[in-house]
């Protein structure tokens, strides 16, 4: 049994507590409800000039949202992203980090930088770089599609092509980040779990399924769920690669709402797509949760 | 609780998204006091270059004044400009494309300049192109003064056209189809005649203001794509991919513009002033007599041969401190002199009609169409709506020309967005919020 904390105590901790929690608040809290009155307001370029011409809409900046074409084509995009681009990323991250924790592999301290690279690298930069390999007659991609025989893609230009394109960046570009949660979820294994499977007679795909797979399994639930998240938030890979295009199949829902709330300041517009791709965002993450649990 | 975590980074990331809208608070200073009063002034791309060479000589005539001059990108200019008036952060003075203008007076970021117009001694409205300073006068306010000028012309094969046997562009919608089929007759299977490339709106928007249509109706506060000047434009348009005379494709779908231009793929582009130094630069020696530009043919042989006004205007900001200094930086570029220097240097067309009487300009009948074009433009919907509405036109033509609808249901339901699109303006306008448009 404890006892209650003294009053000079809690004192203690509120004063400890206090700058982190009015930072949250005022950067954090202030924000998010103002976003949300603001989603609630038709506030536009009108009302940049005399803020008195906005006016308070209720939900209507939601329903017009949820009845635009062009809200239903980012949520598509988006998902389109989300579903093929998050698990290849993870695949790929795993699958690096299991190379870098094998006994046999030398110098792993130089491929984990080398692969850590491209996430502290500006994606400006990368991008520069990543328009010349995709370019359809000089790009270093359709150089080695043609050695195989396969014909010139264009990259960029194809609407059928461009979400692949972003996809390949994205993943090269994010994939060392999660190699390292992994490499330091495959350290927490006990040596002792696969010598045992081994002496079980456990060959190695046996061992991967039975003693890798589990012993990540909590490792897996927070890479899982923060790479969803952030696949959700794609922005900047469109932004500077394609600007949404071709025929707007690279826009994604945060595009959207970024061209709504900065390039046609309708803010309140955007407020609410905002809102909408959190709730979306949550449900995804909860229905994760609920997947992990029921594994477990 | 281990979710909390990347909950906390996922909304945060929207609280920075968001904090970005209400952190535009404090802006920074102005110039630094002292003997000299500095100014700051925007300006996009490769202007942004040569007006630092352009202001030496400004800055020689007025030792008190010094300008700084900051270079802006086009792709970032549009969101630099804007936050920077929502955070107090405007330059003195800026280049701004004119169909910007009208946003930007809707966000009563520019200083109206009538007052300094009328005591200036040289600037006055009548000696710049009348088509182009309409684009500057917002409800009949003035808001900026022309810097250079831009416009569509017709870009064509003169060889092809004249085996076609035509020895000029027909000036009537009827008779220039006429020449294209003719053209079209002569050219190689899987060749068209007229590139509109399918991804842009000027070329159907340009057709509709030649029929005469205004585009929008009501004050601007309603689509009229649906009257008849528009469906009349429409029906042309859709009417050159129908007979084969145009191919349904996007400029991305052309590899090289250049190479089929040459190769014959097409024999008509409609294009601006840049391209005139491409076409020399990028066909082949032996294609350099082969094309002419023509001005704009138009529904009627004696009708609206118009095109769309373009180019750059000079603003001056409301926030600024040094008006009467950035008001002589205007008057300094909007010089015959200065602005035939600023055509020398970068290939930019002037705003200023007496400087087309220079040489560099005249002595080219190619540019001479761009003048002769100047003298018939006529601005696009003044509205801070229009960028979205354009965008929304291309959309929709695109679907007619594709199949995908019929030009009438296309043509309604384009109304029906534009509506949506204005339904703000439309309220504003009932309410008397905002000034009435045309008169």
């Amino acid at each position: 049994m404890r006892s209650p904390a003294a009053p000079h105590e809690s004192r203690a901790a509120w004063i400890f507590a206090g700058p982190a929690l009015a930072l949250i608040a005022l950067f954090f809290v202030l924000p998010l409800l103002a976003g949300f009155v603001l989603s609630l307001t038709d506030f536009d370029v009108y009302a940049i000039g005399s803020p008195g011409v906005a006016r308070f809409v209720g939900l209507g900046n939601y329903l017009k949202t949820l009845e635009s074409r062009d809200f239903w084509n980012a949520l598509r995009n988006t998902l389109y992203f989300v579903v093929v681009g998050a698990p290849i990323s993870l695949l790929v991250s795993l699958g690096a980090a299991m190379l870098l924790s094998a006994r046999l592999v030398r110098f792993k301290s130089v491929f984990r930088t080398i692969y850590f690279a491209p996430v502290v690298t500006t994606i400006v930069a990368v991008a520069v770089v990543w328009r010349y390999l995709y370019h359809p007659h000089y790009g270093l991609l359709n150089y080695l599609l043609g050695l195989v025989g396969l014909g010139p893609v264009d990259w960029l230009g194809d609407p059928h092509w461009a979400m692949p394109a972003i996809i390949l960046l994205s993943v090269w570009k994010n994939f060392g980040y999660n190699m390292l949660i992994f490499v330091a979820g495959l350290q927490s294994i006990p040596d002792e779990l696969y010598e045992a499977a081994e002496v079980d007679g456990a060959g190695p795909w046996s061992r991967f399924r039975h003693v890798t797979l589990p012993g990540l399994a909590p490792t897996f639930l927070f890479v899982g769920v923060t790479v969803m998240i952030g696949y959700f938030q794609l922005f900047v890979e469109p932004y500077v690669m394609t600007q949404g295009g071709p025929l707007r199949s690279t826009t994604s829902v945060v595009l959207l709402m970024y061209e709504q709330g900065f390039r046609w300041w309708r803010m309140g517009a955007a407020s609410a797509i905002a809102f909408i791709l959190l709730a979306i965002t949550l449900a995804g993450t909860l229905v994760q949760m609920r997947l992990q649990r029921a594994r477990r | 609780m281990r979710c909390t975590a990347p909950f906390a980074r996922g909304a945060g990331a929207f609280a920075a998204l968001f904090g970005l809208a209400c952190a535009f608070a404090a802006g920074c200073g102005n110039a630094p006091a002292g003997a000299r009063v500095s100014i700051r002034l925007w300006a996009m791309g490769r202007e942004g270059e040569v007006v630092q060479e352009l202001l030496r000589g400004f800055e020689a005539e007025n030792p008190g004044i010094q300008v700084r001059v900051q270079q802006i990108p086009w792709s970032a200019a549009h969101e630099k400009l804007l936050t920077a008036h929502v955070g107090r952060a405007s330059p003195d003075l800026a280049q701004l494309g004119n169909t910007w203008i009208a946003e930007f007076s809707a966000l009563q970021a520019l200083e109206p300049l009538g007052p300094w117009i009328e005591r200036s001694s040289t600037i006055d409205s009548s000696s710049f192109f009348s088509g182009i300073w309409d684009t500057n006068v917002i409800e009949g306010t003035v808001y900026g003064v022309p810097w250079y000028v831009d416009t569509r012309v017709l870009f064509y094969r003169s060889d092809l056209l004249e085996r076609a046997g035509y020895d000029s562009i027909p000036a009537g919608w009827g008779v220039w189809r006429d020449a294209m089929k003719a053209v079209k007759a002569g050219a190689g299977p899987g060749d068209f005649v007229f590139f509109l490339p399918v991804n842009e709106w000027t070329h159907v928007v340009i057709f509709g203001l030649q029929a005469g249509s205004r585009l929008l109706r009501d004050d601007d506060t309603r689509g009229d794509f649906s009257g008849p000047e528009f469906r009349r434009a429409f029906a042309f348009y859709i009417d050159l991919f129908r007979d084969g005379l145009a191919p349904p494709v996007a400029n991305t779908e052309i590899s090289n513009l250049y190479q089929e231009f040459a190769r014959g793929y097409f024999s008509m582009y409609i294009s601006g002033p840049w391209n005139l130094g491409e076409f020399a630069r990028r066909l082949p020696p032996e294609m350099q007599s082969a094309w002419a530009t023509a001005p704009l043919p138009g529904p009627d042989e004696d009708g609206r041969r118009v095109s769309v006004a373009g180019g750059s205007s000079l603003v001056l900001f409301r926030s600024s401190r040094h008006k009467d200094e950035a008001w002589r930086v205007i008057e300094y570029l909007s010089r015959p002199e200065q602005q035939i220097a600023f055509y020398r240097l970068c290939g930019d067309l002037p705003a200023r009609e007496e400087a087309w009487q220079d040489s560099a300009l005249a002595a080219d009948p190619k540019m001479g169409t761009f003048g002769e074009q100047l003298e018939r433009v006529v601005s696009t919907p003044k509205i801070p709506e229009w960028e979205q509405i354009a965008i929304r036109v291309q959309e929709c033509a695109e679907q007619a020309v594709r199949g995908a609808v019929e030009p009438d249901s296309a043509l309604a339901a384009l109304d029906r967005d534009v509506d949506r699109i204005l339904e703000k303006r439309r309220w504003l306008v009932e309410h008397g919020r905002a000034a009435r448009g045309r008169p």
